[in-house]
């Protein structure tokens, strides 16, 4: 693959050894995503623009959240600043701005949070690093909380358990609320609401796609595997990221995915209503833009009369659909309970491999050595199948029956300790390519360890985020973007298919 | 931001993006493609045509495998792959193309 022309800044070096980096202060004060035009705002229910009084308008937002969510105030009020997370943050050890600390980074808030809302902070706010919410800390949080993907490593190692990631939603949220949005994520989540994707794809252009795949799997295979969309009657319902219609390595994935129901004999089929699994909703922090979202899923497996809901390779929508689907859109009285709600679609080919229902052949893979990158929105705050660790075990394990080789990255930076890809929680897009270059550097340097050890030539992924990112950036440290790819495409390539010549 | 061609100004987003899909023309693609020093041979013309095509029928631009299909049939079997559309369009067949062709971006995880 041709290299894309570099950008305008320095790309971190990989280094022999990983070293954390001395602090750069406002090494990346001058990174911020484009602001969300008045109608991207409108469609969500936020103000188009920055309101009159907002100061008074975050103030009343943020009093509304302490309220609702009990674990914001617990964040805010129990950090003791021990340092443990000083160092766990990608976009730190990328960028070395401090304000890239995690603990940093919730103290935008958390200072605002003593000013207002302690008794210390409202009396003596010097004695407590209480400050007023003034533009500068207003421009600050646009900022920081736009370089922070809510991935939760520094969560694992917060000896309190804080969350970041809330504290970088409510931080979102508020901005939101007083006219001050990201661009990416608000006209992606408009996208969904109007016309049921993050692409905007409407249902011919849908159609149009899906043929041609059939097409194109018949011509490499002579098998006869379909691609249904809008099928009433079928069993299973998939939800998928849109990006699996329409993006390299992701449509690859898909096709993995039609060859496995083709060979289970499993009835499926796509939703044009609800031709997205991702849901942005929580990258933003809003609660009711993520329920609208999902509440699309609930209503096309009704509508379709499925009996089972399986969600493609997405990072965050499985963390959505596992954590959240219940209270946000459940009962799911309507669908056969004894299956799990909603599963994932490595566990679908997982429990098929175990049984035996699927022939694969490893050797035809034999042209690959493979690592895995978990995916941060499945490995923290998420499971996968019957047993704890079933998120890491169970795509390892599709790996390992379609590849005769697999190597694990180190394990600092595997199974809970990974690292993000540096695109995730909202920020995969071209403003912030900077800070996606850079925070993908951890990653980067366990890549760099495996290939150089192991002679790894494949990175797989299940997460439509993760391959995009993966794909853009490893070209600016000379990798090559054809590495990564879809466990399903692994997965696909090595089945023996019914039909085929 | 805006565009000027020919004296004339067209409105476009922060990355260069035309606002109005109907303000379009060979000229602005050229401009565009200039400011990247990338120079339209007629293949990239192919490419840039079809998008206009897919996009007037389907409003948004074509997946990436109907893309490298349609090129295939058009330029030879050789070059219906994404490597032979990244020669063309360095920054991304969807991005850049996209761009000279008038289309808005694509969005999304893409």
């Amino acid at each position: 693959m041709p290299v894309p022309p570099k950008e305008k800044f320095d790309v971190p070096r990989i280094e022999e050894v990983f070293s954390i980096p001395a602090i750069r202060v406002n090494a990346m004060a001058h990174s911020k995503p484009f602001v969300a035009k008045p109608e991207h705002q409108e469609a969500l229910g936020f103000p188009g623009k920055l309101v009159d009084g907002w100061q008074d308008a975050a103030l009343d937002k943020m009093e509304e959240l302490l309220g609702k969510y009990r674990s914001i105030r617990v964040f805010l009020d129990s950090c003791v600043k021990c340092g443990a997370c000083t160092d766990k943050c990608h976009y730190y050890l990328g960028t070395a701005d401090p304000k890239n600390m995690p603990v940093a980074r919730q103290d935008l808030m958390r200072s605002v949070y003593r000013r207002y809302f302690t008794v210390a902070g409202k009396y003596f706010p010097k004695l407590v690093g209480a400050v007023d919410l003034t533009e500068d800390v207003i421009e600050d949080w646009y900022r920081y909380y736009h370089q922070c993907s809510e991935c939760r490593r520094c969560s694992v190692y917060c000896p309190y358990g804080i969350d970041t990631a809330e504290i970088t939603m409510a931080g979102r949220e508020i901005l939101s609320s007083i006219g001050i949005g990201q661009k990416y994520a608000n006209e992606i989540i408009g996208k969904v609401h109007k016309i049921g994707n993050n692409l905007g794809l409407p249902e011919p252009a849908l159609l149009d796609t899906l043929g041609g795949l059939e097409e194109e799997v018949e011509e490499d295979t002579g098998a006869s595997v379909k691609f249904p969309l809008d099928k009433r009657g079928a069993e299973v319902l998939l939800v998928t990221p849109s990006a699996d219609f329409f993006a390299e390595p992701h449509v690859d994935g898909l096709i993995g995915y039609a060859k496995v129901f083709h060979q289970a004999g499993v009835s499926w089929t796509l939703s044009s209503y609800a031709s997205e699994a991702a849901n942005f909703g929580i990258f933003i922090g809003s609660y009711e833009n993520m329920r609208r979202v999902a509440e699309r899923v609930r209503e096309a497996a009704i509508e379709l009369g499925v009996k089972r809901i399986v969600v493609g390779e997405c990072g965050h929508a499985w963390r959505v659909a596992y954590s959240f689907w219940n209270t946000l859109i459940g009962p799911f009285d309507f669908l056969d309970p004894s299956h799990p709600v909603p599963q994932h679609i490595c566990e679908f080919t997982h429990e098929l491999l175990n049984r035996g229902a699927l022939r694969v052949n490893p050797d035809k893979n034999d042209d690959k050595v493979v690592t895995f990158h978990d995916s941060c929105n499945v490995s923290r705050g998420s499971r996968m199948g019957s047993v704890p660790g079933g998120q890491f075990s169970i795509p390892r394990n599709i790996i390992k029956a379609a590849c005769n080789h697999f190597v694990d990255m180190a394990p600092d930076t595997t199974h809970e300790h990974t690292f993000c890809c540096g695109g995730g929680g909202g920020l995969l897009t071209d403003d912030l390519v900077e800070l996606r270059v850079k925070g993908a550097l951890p990653r980067v340097q366990a890549l760099k360890q495996v290939i150089d050890d192991y002679g790894v030539t494949h990175m797989a992924a299940i997460c439509a985020i993760c391959k995009s990112q993966f794909s853009k950036v490893l070209p600016f440290y000379d990798m090559g973007m054809d590495m990564v790819v879809s466990v399903h495409q692994l997965l696909g390539d090595a089945l023996e298919l019914d039909g085929a010549e | 931001m805006a565009l000027e061609v020919n004296g004339k100004t067209y409105e476009t987003d922060e990355e260069g993006y035309l606002a109005n899909l109907s303000d379009w023309s060979k000229e602005i693609a050229e401009n565009m493609a200039k400011e990247d020093d990338c120079e339209l041979t007629d293949n990239h013309w192919e490419v840039v045509n079809f998008l206009r095509e897919y996009y007037e029928e389907y409003q948004i631009a074509p997946a990436v495998r109907v893309l490298t299909k349609a090129i295939g049939k058009k330029l030879g079997k050789d070059k219906g792959n994404s490597k032979y559309l990244y020669e063309l369009f360095p920054y991304g067949p969807a991005k850049q193309a996209c761009k000279y062709a008038g289309l808005p971006k694509p969005t999304g995880c893409v």
